[in-house]
């Protein structure tokens, strides 16, 4: 029996166990819609600009750890997405974008709404596709959502001409995918594995460096593992965050521009830096040759470019984190020379050295009477969460805020965009989350400039009933640039005042979503609690400090030892 | 340093652009580039010539690598490679010149391919710096038009049988 492309491309979601896909609509579209309302297995959300569909489709994919899929028109509903990509693929984040596109007769007429979209995206997607005859249709899906989870997983983008959509095909049986170039390497080499274990078992001052690898390929456990058995203090990037509990006394928190001065510290004069999972970008290392100048490095990625691409590695092992971990976890078990006593005693000046940095300059902030301080909110978000709760964040003071103050003990709990630092992320990524997560207290920690470049999406909260918490970290700043001005430009605000700023209860209302507002630290604590009991969505508007700094800060090409403390 | 870079990839729309792209996007040149079906006619090889620090054309070989229609990438050049280029030049020919044209044309082992009243039209193949020394040497003759085809490249079979 022949089906229509746009019923064929159903059936590939329901074979990949896509549940839920956020989109918008449009002409080009069209044929998919009419199917959609028939696909009972399927939740389609409709949000209100597609980057946030995008957006929303990365979060739920981090939460759930499978792929996140949006569909949106041709034309500006395409363009509109490049944004979510680019900032997705930066992280590694699965998803796969559907996009329509004009029919094929029409590719290249600069017809209406006709957009080179596989052309735009060809540099920020792990792969992407135009599907120009409807019998490659289904095998292409199954490609780009196997390339989407595997390997470092990325986002692919499929195109769609509409006639595509409205042709008939026989949909093919399930099949693997298998592909002649595309082979990632999962398991470790067991000599390096070796090297690196016998490198741990020579090290006095070793350092674990964990990213979002850790989360991506679920290794939390195996990377606590190692970390316990070896006694190594474990320092987080900001995608990595979760991936060690960061309440264990081993937890260093975040290193770089606004990591804490110990995790910097301990980078900066360790004998051995066991990277795993990260890819020692700028914001991490701040000047290269300066970064853990002393160490050797171990460094783990499932992704050959990332090693040795800004520091020199002395042992690469190309692998998933998790198999990687395992494999040195399973060698410390076994060796006859490993002893957990002797390692312990072997560490204990250097975890007396790091104990004292931390209580030379611990992480915190100076308090002022009357005045709440952004710091201050997300600890007691922290507090009155049990630090259960999913956290996405904006971009810039309130991100930094609450990567140092939320202190994660889970993966998939902390949704920010980090590699691209996109100011409108974490509300549509709070969608995302909370779809994903239906029960979970979703938190976006949020600026007073970042929360209004999705704002709209306020109603497709309010649609899907969705009972998000948006905390306003209110400066009236843009306020991370302000801070460089601060610092580096003579204090001269050029653009950063908002002067003109929507009172957000009224907007709140105008959505039919609940506001709360705190202008004293008393009222914090109240508002959240508030927050936390309403089933609907919440604007909380804290009027904070408004020159309020993220401290520990590296300056821009430094090394990560000149910071700018509190 | 100059790096010669042999690529094997799907025979696909797209896949030069994202060659290609790999380069733009860090602002590298690409001194030139030739492509062509293999064997298999589904499989083209292409050979790039660029220049650049050995860290960061280890850097963009990884990247080319990682791209999902790349089969292999060897840079050639770390290794014994023979590498051939032609080219296609036309050069004014006037009475007093035309025999001196007809000697570099041999001494480069060049042959002529188009005659008109004012011009020869000269092929020579060669490595990239045996075709740049026939240019050189034609250059003050007056050279009218040269089209080269960019470098492809072999490496060499083993010593060992
Ligand atoms: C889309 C986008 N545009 C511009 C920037 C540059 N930028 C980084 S942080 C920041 C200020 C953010 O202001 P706000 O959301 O109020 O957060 P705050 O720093 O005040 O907490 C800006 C403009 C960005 N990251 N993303
Ligand atoms: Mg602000």
């Amino acid at each position: 029996m022949k089906i229509t492309g746009a019923q064929a491309l159903l059936k590939c979601l329901e074979e990949q166990k896509v549940d839920t896909i956020f989109g918008f609509p449009g002409g080009a579209v069209i044929d998919l819609y009419d199917e959609i309302l028939a696909a009972e297995k399927l939740t389609h959300v409709l949000v209100r600009h597609e980057q946030a569909a995008v957006h929303a489709a990365d979060a739920y994919a981090r939460v759930t750890g499978d792929v996140g899929v949006a569909l949106v028109t041709s034309g500006p509903g395409a363009t509109n997405t490049v944004t979510g990509i680019a900032s997705a693929y930066m992280d590694s984040i699965p998803i796969v974008v559907f996009t329509g596109q004009v029919p094929t007769g029409l590719i290249g007429n600069d017809a209406f709404q006709e957009v080179d979209i596989v052309g735009i995206t060809r540099p920020c997607t792990k792969h992407n596709y135009l599907v120009k005859d409807v019998n490659d249709l289904v095998p292409t899906i199954r490609e780009a959502f196997h390339i989407a989870r595997s390997g470092r997983p990325g986002p692919v983008l499929v195109d769609l001409p509409k006639d595509v959509m409205a042709s008939k095909l026989v949909f093919p049986e399930p099949q693997q995918v298998k592909m002649r170039t595309y082979r990632p390497t999962y398991e470790p080499h067991p000599g390096q594995i070796e090297k690196a274990c016998r490198a741990i078992l020579r090290a006095k001052k070793p350092v674990i460096y964990s990213g979002g690898g850790v989360i991506l390929s679920n290794a939390h456990e195996e990377l606590t593992l190692l970390a316990r058995t070896a006694d190594i203090p474990v320092t987080m990037t900001l995608m990595g965050l979760g991936g060690f509990p960061g309440t264990d006394p081993l937890s260093m928190g975040m290193l770089g521009m606004h990591g804490t001065y110990y995790a910097n510290m301990a980078v900066a004069n360790c004998d051995l830096l066991i990277a795993v999972g990260a890819r020692f970008d700028d914001r991490v290392t701040g000047r290269v040759d300066a970064f853990a100048p002393h160490a050797k490095i171990i460094h783990i990625d499932i992704d050959p470019t990332s090693i040795s691409k800004n520091v020199k590695v002395h042992v690469p092992i190309v692998a998933d984190c998790k198999h990687a971990l395992t494999a040195m976890n399973t060698w410390f078990a076994r060796s006859d020379e490993f002893n957990g006593k002797t390692e312990k005693a072997n560490h204990a000046a250097w975890l007396q050295q790091i104990g004292d940095w931390k209580t030379a300059h611990p992480l915190g902030y100076v308090e002022k009477e009357g005045v709440i301080k952004p710091q201050f909110v997300v600890q007691k978000l922290h507090e009155l969460t049990g630090g259960n709760a999913i956290i996405t964040t904006e971009v810039g003071q309130n991100q930094m805020w609450a990567a140092q103050f939320y202190h994660f003990n889970h993966p998939r709990a902390f949704m920010t965009s980090g590699g691209l630092g996109v100011m409108g992320y974490g509300f549509p990524a709070a969608i995302g989350a909370q779809m994903a997560a239906p029960d979970r207290t979703v938190i976006d920690i949020a600026g007073d400039g970042s929360i209004q470049m999705n704002i709209q999406e306020m109603a497709t909260a309010m649609q899907y009933k969705l009972p998000v918490k948006i905390a306003i970290l209110n400066n009236n700043f843009l306020g991370m640039v302000r801070q460089w001005q601060e610092l580096f430009y003579n204090k001269k605000y050029s653009a950063t005042p908002l002067d003109v700023a929507p009172d957000f209860v009224l907007l709140a209302q105008a959505y039919g979503a609940v506001v709360l507002r705190a202008t004293k630290p008393s009222e914090v604590e109240p508002v959240i609690k508030e927050a936390l009991k309403t089933k609907n969505l919440v604007i909380m508007d804290f009027v904070i400090d408004r020159e309020e700094g993220v401290y520990p800060m590296v300056p821009a090409g430094k090394a990560t030892t000149e910071m700018l403390l509190v | 340093m100059k790096h010669t870079i042999s690529v094997l990839l799907q025979n696909k729309p797209g896949v030069l652009s994202r060659v290609t792209g790999l380069f733009s996007g860090r602002g590298f040149n690409i001194e030139s580039l030739s492509v062509a079906p293999t064997l298999e006619a589904d499989v083209s090889c292409l050979t790039l010539v660029t220049l650049g620090d050995d860290a960061i054309v280890e850097q963009i070989t990884k990247q080319l690598h990682k791209l999902i229609d790349v089969i292999k990438v060897t840079d050639i050049s770390e290794f014994e490679f023979v590498e051939r280029e032609m080219a296609l030049i036309r050069v004014k020919a006037e009475p007093s010149t035309r025999a001196e044209i007809l000697r570099i044309c041999d001494i480069f082992r060049g042959k002529v391919v188009d005659v008109s009243p004012k011009s020869y039209a000269l092929e020579v193949t060669g490595t990239c710096d045996k075709v740049q020394a026939m240019i050189d040497i034609l250059r003050p003759i007056g050279i009218q038009e040269i089209i080269r085809t960019g470098t492809i490249a072999m490496t060499r079979a083993s010593k060992k049988y």
